[in-house]
């Protein structure tokens, strides 16, 4: 359940919005709202995820404080959010920790598991010291080793993420049929892809300040695709590998490696941007209970990028064993922490973005004149 | 903060939609112009920040608004809610005006909704802001500090020195501290004086106390007071203006937009003393929405109340305060405090009276009282099924129309209808010189937006010795006429 405190002002909020409208143009929150007229706990939890967080309603509102409505969508939205987090989060306990001390436990994750892979490394006296001849990785953590951790982590990762997926599913009051409609996958995902609902007709989003541009959305993007590409990028070294019986290193000019780069220098550029912004951004509209867990998230994506590319210009160096496991560590910590961090709010913001495509679909249940 | 204020091009008095259009249309010429804002930032831009839309004339669709709307049927829209009381050579210019404003303001980085978009039951008519008025506010504003316009808030124009409709400077207090600014010429755009209670009395008299005010609390209505003690001539009826019946239990200022409330049609309203006195179904929203208010001000007590049941609701746009709820008609009169026998027996008059026919809130349809004083004519539907609920209705003061009188060039006319020396002024402060009576969504705007360029060029030319612009945009056709 909401705390009551929230619920209340969740409540308000949605019936001054929804007796005023003068926002519909902006994004699909406000039109998900006129098609209602309670709200529910799970309509709120379905809005606040629905919600891209970009403040133009909040600069339009002739609601805002100082009005005594005291109407601040972008702030109340988030702290729903950050409730359906863990409301959500499988198991529970886990969101709870991770969002009261989401850097430290970041960190610690990734200290804990570099220290026990060194110490491993260590015990069964691995050549971790010395250079290794043509950057082999597998010479220093042999293949299967990191095949068994990383498969079992990003099963781990995958299936806590699928159980916040479904439960939101669940809770917002959709059918499972409705995640086989092609027509509503497609819009979603356009949505997603593009991010549509930051784009305002071109002219983008009150983010960091009054101003619109697109800079949320150009810096989201790059983070999104940097982390697409590198991705791809292990997917295709594991198909060179399995499939094709290539094994690595692979050179420069492998596709395994240009996608690793490109998504590298995406996801140190995107977090830095996206960081940079968030500092700037008016401290009226946010909820800061949640910067520890955005800025962990941005860290970890950071470190891994950052981790990773030298690991590539320094693979032939005696430098190569101990940033492979400093690499492989931080991977690690970050995907054992999506489930319980900012990472999901892309898995909630798609299923939101999914059950707009489907709600908008169908007719209205109340159809109000104004 | 204060210091420097003299000696400006142009000054603009009041922070609104007409005074920014003005402010910027004057820098266009290169002229310097400073912004006198009563208000504080946060609540910058008078009545204009709860706006939503503007009413413009147009051949063919553009990419705000679908179909066309043509100077005929607007100005047959005008003549048609004010009764005539307008100005014809005025409106028209107004309208042929219109068809360029969205490219203008556009400019100005205002933005607007797609045509097609949203609850836009005015979409051929009107074009409609992205985010509402205050987003245009935000967008002028941004737009005006980038140009070098000097924008002061807090800034409250108490007294105006004027010489033989030459105006020579005003008495500001800025933050509280008194301050002459002088300058070449004056743009009053000001607004009207709605948020004057004692001014609203002396309209209205005491029924004035129960009045709620839709909008800004700092249109006073001082600038305009003192341009007519100074000899600008008045046009308008202090007690016109537009009101309509909001929710009772809107804030007494600011309230805006999501105070209305609109189940009249849905239901009967009732007085203080549990009776009804008007025809609910008389017409579609806009004319209702218009009228309501000025009928709930001549109630006693100003005070009426909307019986409506369940099957009202979720057909009217819900208001920001819930209703009173009832599982009988007595037990609801009684939560709200009226006669219970009397309203008992105006439903079931009412009820009695109800006429068979096909419920159909989309058109004038055919269900309709009979035999009642005064009839229901559309939409009458028996109140007969529980849950009741119960709104109670204030008047809702938006806007007045008392203002000064204005030529083509926006310039303030004396009382001898002589032209002021160096006066000019724009939307609500002389909206009445167009709009009599009654209204129409957006014309507002249109009018300011009109009358801030207007008055923002015609400023900048007088300000650089030029004569009135020979415009041929709002040149009025006397030919056709």
């Amino acid at each position: 359940m909401l705390p009551t405190e929230l619920m209340n002002e969740g409540e308000h909020l949605m019936t001054v919005c929804n007796a005023c409208r003068y926002c519909e143009g902006y994004c699909a929150v406000w039109q998900a709202m006129e098609r209602r007229l309670v709200f529910k706990e799970s309509d709120l939890n379905y809005l606040a995820n629905l919600c891209h967080n970009c403040s133009e309603c909040y600069y339009a509102c002739q609601y805002a404080p100082p009005h005594e409505f005291d109407i601040n969508p972008p702030k109340t939205l988030a702290k729903i959010r950050a409730y359906t987090y863990e409301l959500y989060a499988w198991p529970r306990p886990l969101a709870k920790a991770f969002r009261k001390n989401g850097l430290l436990v970041s960190l610690l994750t990734a200290v804990v598991l570099i220290g026990f892979m060194l110490a491993a490394s260590a015990i069964v006296g691995s050549r971790l010291w010395a250079p290794v001849r043509g950057g082999d990785a597998y010479q220093i953590i042999p293949h299967e080793v990191m095949t068994l951790m990383f498969a079992a982590v990003g099963l781990f990762a995958a299936f806590a993420l699928l159980i916040g997926f479904l439960r939101f599913w669940r809770n917002v009051g959709e059918a499972y049929s409705g995640l086989a409609n092609p027509a509503a996958l497609t819009r979603a995902a356009k949505d997603v892809l593009r991010l549509e609902n930051l784009d305002n007709g071109g002219a983008g989003c009150t983010y960091p300040g009054t101003e619109s541009s697109q800079s949320l959305r150009w810096f989201h993007h790059l983070t999104f695709y940097g982390f697409l590409s590198c991705f791809v990028a292990t997917t295709l070294g594991a198909i060179y590998y399995y499939v094709l019986g290539w094994h690595g290193p692979y050179s420069y000019a492998s596709l395994p490696v240009i996608f690793g780069t490109i998504g590298g220098i995406g996801l140190v550029i995107g977090p830095i941007g996206l960081y940079a912004l968030k500092q700037r951004r008016n401290r009226d509209i946010v909820d800061e209970s949640q910067y520890g867990m955005d800025v962990s998230f941005i860290v970890l994506l950071l470190l891994a990028s950052i981790s990773g590319l030298l690991l590539l210009v320094l693979r032939e160096s005696a430098a190569m064993g101990t940033l492979l496991v400093v690499h492989l560590g931080i991977v690690m910590a970050l995907f054992l922490t999506l489930p319980y961090g900012k990472f999901v709010h892309g898995i909630y913001r798609a299923a939101a973005l999914l059950k707009w495509a489907l709600e908008r679909s169908r007719p209205p249940e109340h159809n109000v004149e104004v | 903060m204060t210091d420097g204020l003299s000696g400006f091009d142009v000054l603009v008095i009041g922070g609104g939609n007409a005074a920014l259009a003005a402010a910027l249309s004057a820098r266009e010429s290169g002229v310097s112009v400073l912004v006198l804002e009563g208000a504080p930032k946060e609540f910058r831009g008078g009545n204009s920040r709860h706006t939503r839309n503007l009413r413009c004339m147009h051949d063919a669709p553009t990419e705000v608004m679908t179909d066309a709307y043509s100077e005929d049927e607007f100005y047959n829209d005008i003549l048609r809610v004010t009764g005539g009381q307008t100005n014809e050579q005025l409106a028209r210019m107004t309208i042929r005006a219109s068809a360029s404003c969205t490219e203008w303001m556009k400019r100005y980085g205002v933005r607007f909704q797609h045509a097609m978009g949203g609850t836009l039951h005015l979409g051929r008519t009107n074009a409609f802001f992205l985010g509402g008025g205050k987003a245009m506010m935000n967008a002028y504003y941004a737009k005006a500090e980038r140009a070098g316009i000097r924008i002061i808030y807090n800034a409250e124009v108490v007294d105006l020195d004027v010489v033989d409709g030459r105006f020579q400077s005003a008495s500001v207090l800025v933050e509280g501290k008194p301050v002459q600014i002088g300058a070449k010429v004056l743009v009053a755009a000001s607004g009207g004086f709605e948020s004057n209670l004692e001014w609203l009395k002396e309209a209205w008299g005491p029924a004035a106390d129960n009045f709620l005010i839709r909008g800004t609390p700092y249109n006073k209505g001082k600038v305009l007071k003192r341009l007519i003690e100074l000899g600008v001539q008045s046009i308008g009826d202090p007690t016109q203006g537009h009101c309509v019946a909001i929710d009772g239990r809107a804030p007494k200022f600011d309230g805006g937009i999501v105070t209305r409330l609109d189940c009249v049609s849905l239901g009967i309203v009732v007085n203080k003393n549990g009776e009804r006195f008007y025809d609910e179904g008389e017409d579609f929203w806009p004319k209702r929405y218009a009228i309501w208010g000025r009928l709930v001000a001549q109630q006693p007590e100003q005070i009426g109340y909307c019986i409506i049941d369940a099957k009202a609701m979720g057909k009217f746009m819900p208001s920001v305060f819930p209703p009173a709820k009832a599982q009988s008609i007595a037990e609801l009169a009684k939560q709200v405090k009226l006669p219970v026998e009397k309203v008992v027996a105006t439903v079931k008059a009412y009820n009695d009276a109800v006429q068979p026919g096909t419920f159909n809130h989309a058109i004038m349809d055919d269900c309709r009282t009979s035999g009642l004083r005064p009839e229901k004519t559309h939409w009458a539907l028996r109140i007969d099924q529980p849950p009741y609920y119960a709104y109670v209705l204030r008047p809702g003061l938006t806007f007045t129309y008392l203002g000064v009188k204005v030529n083509e060039h926006a310039m303030a006319l004396m009382k001898d209808d002589q032209r002021s020396q160096n006066i000019f002024a724009a939307g609500e402060i002389m909206a009445g010189s167009i709009l009599g009576k009654g209204y129409v969504a957006g014309f507002g705007v249109t009018i300011g937006t009109v009358f801030g360029r207007i008055a923002g060029r015609e400023a900048a030319m007088q300000a650089l010795n030029r004569g009135p612009r020979d415009g041929r945009e709002e040149a009025p056709h006397h030919a056709a006429n």
